[in-house]
């Protein structure tokens, strides 16, 4: 068996090769992820208070994508046995684990993308620094990835794994959620944040996602053991 | 360690649980290296699980266990680098083509993504049939693909769990006929298998497992 990085490489290659054939993040969890920012703008019926609240939005939009996303991601391993076979082969764990979260996490950038995009159109805001922007969505990204291949991985062998995984991943990633909304606010100036006030939540963001990373990359052979 | 003159595996007494159920119940055995050994025994006499537990995946609660001279509770990193376990579900991605599925196992393990062609090739998989999604692939065809995978790890012991199943005629010789060059090229094979007489025709020995024990 190979080591990480290589093991990284080749678990990402497969997971985005499986994506490219599937399709399912293109034609599935991006239109739904839409669909909930239109029936955000549908729910609030008011521009000055869409706007106002325009960043929870997207990360909240954001975080229901993830669950679908990150079920899609281990279903399609659990399918046929495949993370079993993985696991028996004595594949790196930690290399299979960060190379989950890095196919993952570019699913999450393209979705992101769309749904600040999709913010912009439909809560009449606009970026004011694409610096921030790119900082947060990068930083915010790995942390939800880590977060989503960790309880990704502890619900693939269970039953009920479809309701289980929102029920525990949903709290952990409530950090997160708060500190790309603060800081996606200050990159929209929504209620007059400031880009200087959006930098700190950053180092926020990177410091959960670098805990995550570690945390998961340490912990996931054990959690996806029978 | 991996000493040749050491057995490919040995159990004592050993016990495995799936849940709170004893599936084996103080199973003890020996097998040298190089050796095909048929498993055989009823539905729920332990078979699966006896593989399972030799490949490192269920643990044993009591009992000693050694694949290769490795201990099946302190070395199970060592234990399923070295062994290549076939279950009853195939183990591939729906989405990837016959020749991707088994370039990803062949990258996992070290060898030349190339090789995945041959491996492919031994199991009669070749040509457009290679390139074809495993997801529209019948049951049979899912299987050869499932064994080209275990061919490509280059496992020092073979775990295969009724590896004939939904195979055609072809496709069972030419499993045979690679259980046999495997033996040849110095690999340890373990069948579980109801097609016991096929099985019996090259096989060194037989174990009959019944109630979690070797009878």
């Amino acid at each position: 068996m190979t080591g990480t990085l290589s093991t990284a490489r080749t678990i990402a290659a497969k997971d985005l090769a499986v994506e490219r054939r599937s399709r399912v993040v293109v034609n599935q969890v991006l239109p739904f992820a839409g669909l909930v920012m239109v029936m955000f703008a549908f729910a609030l019926d008011d521009d000055a208070l869409a706007s106002r609240v325009a960043g929870g939005l997207v990360w909240l939009a954001a975080l229901l994508a993830l669950l679908v996303t990150v079920q899609r991601s281990f279903a399609v391993d659990a399918a046929d046995g495949a993370l079993e076979a993985i696991r028996a082969a004595g594949a790196d764990m930690r290399g299979v684990f960060l190379g989950k979260v890095a196919a993952l996490a570019v699913h999450l950038l393209v979705l992101e993308l769309v749904l600040v995009a999709a913010a912009v159109v439909l809560y009449r805001v606009s970026v004011r620094d694409p610096l921030l922007l790119a900082a947060v969505l990068v930083a915010a990204t790995a942390g939800l990835a880590a977060i989503g291949c960790i309880y990704g991985g502890v619900v693939a062998g269970a039953g009920g794994r479809e309701t289980l995984l929102p029920l525990l991943l949903m709290p952990v990633a409530a950090p997160v959620l708060i500190g790309a909304t603060r800081a996606t606010e200050s990159v929209f100036a929504s209620g007059g944040a400031t880009a200087a006030e959006g930098w700190p939540w950053v180092g926020l963001l990177a410091a959960f996602a670098a805990i995550f990373l570690v945390a998961g990359a340490m912990s996931f052979a054990a959690l996806v053991e029978e | 360690m991996n000493d040749v003159h050491v057995d490919a595996i040995v159990l004592h007494d050993a016990v495995v649980l799936y849940g709170a159920h004893p599936a084996l119940t103080g199973a003890s055995l020996r097998i040298g290296r190089g050796e095909i050994v048929l498993v055989e025994g009823a539905n729920g006499s332990g078979k699966s699980t006896l593989l399972r537990a030799c490949a490192g995946l269920k643990p044993l609660v009591r009992g000693e266990g050694r694949i290769l001279g490795f201990d099946l509770r302190g070395d199970r990193a060592e234990v399923r680098r070295r062994t290549a376990l076939l279950a009853h579900r195939d183990g591939l991605w729906a989405d990837l083509t016959a020749i991707e599925n088994v370039q990803v196992w062949a990258r996992l393990a070290g060898a030349e993504p190339s090789e995945a062609a041959s491996a492919l090739g031994r199991m009669g998989i070749a040509g457009p049939l290679a390139s074809r999604r495993v997801g529209a692939m019948s049951a049979g065809q899912k299987r050869r693909c499932a064994l080209a995978c275990v061919v490509v790890r280059r496992a020092e012991v073979w775990l295969l769990d009724e590896p004939h199943s939904a195979l055609d005629a072809q496709g069972r010789d030419d499993l045979d006929a690679l259980l046999v060059g495997a033996r040849a090229a110095g690999a340890t094979v373990v069948v579980a298998s109801h097609d016991t007489e096929r099985v019996a025709g090259y096989a060194d020995r037989r174990i009959l497992l019944s109630g979690g024990r070797v009878a």
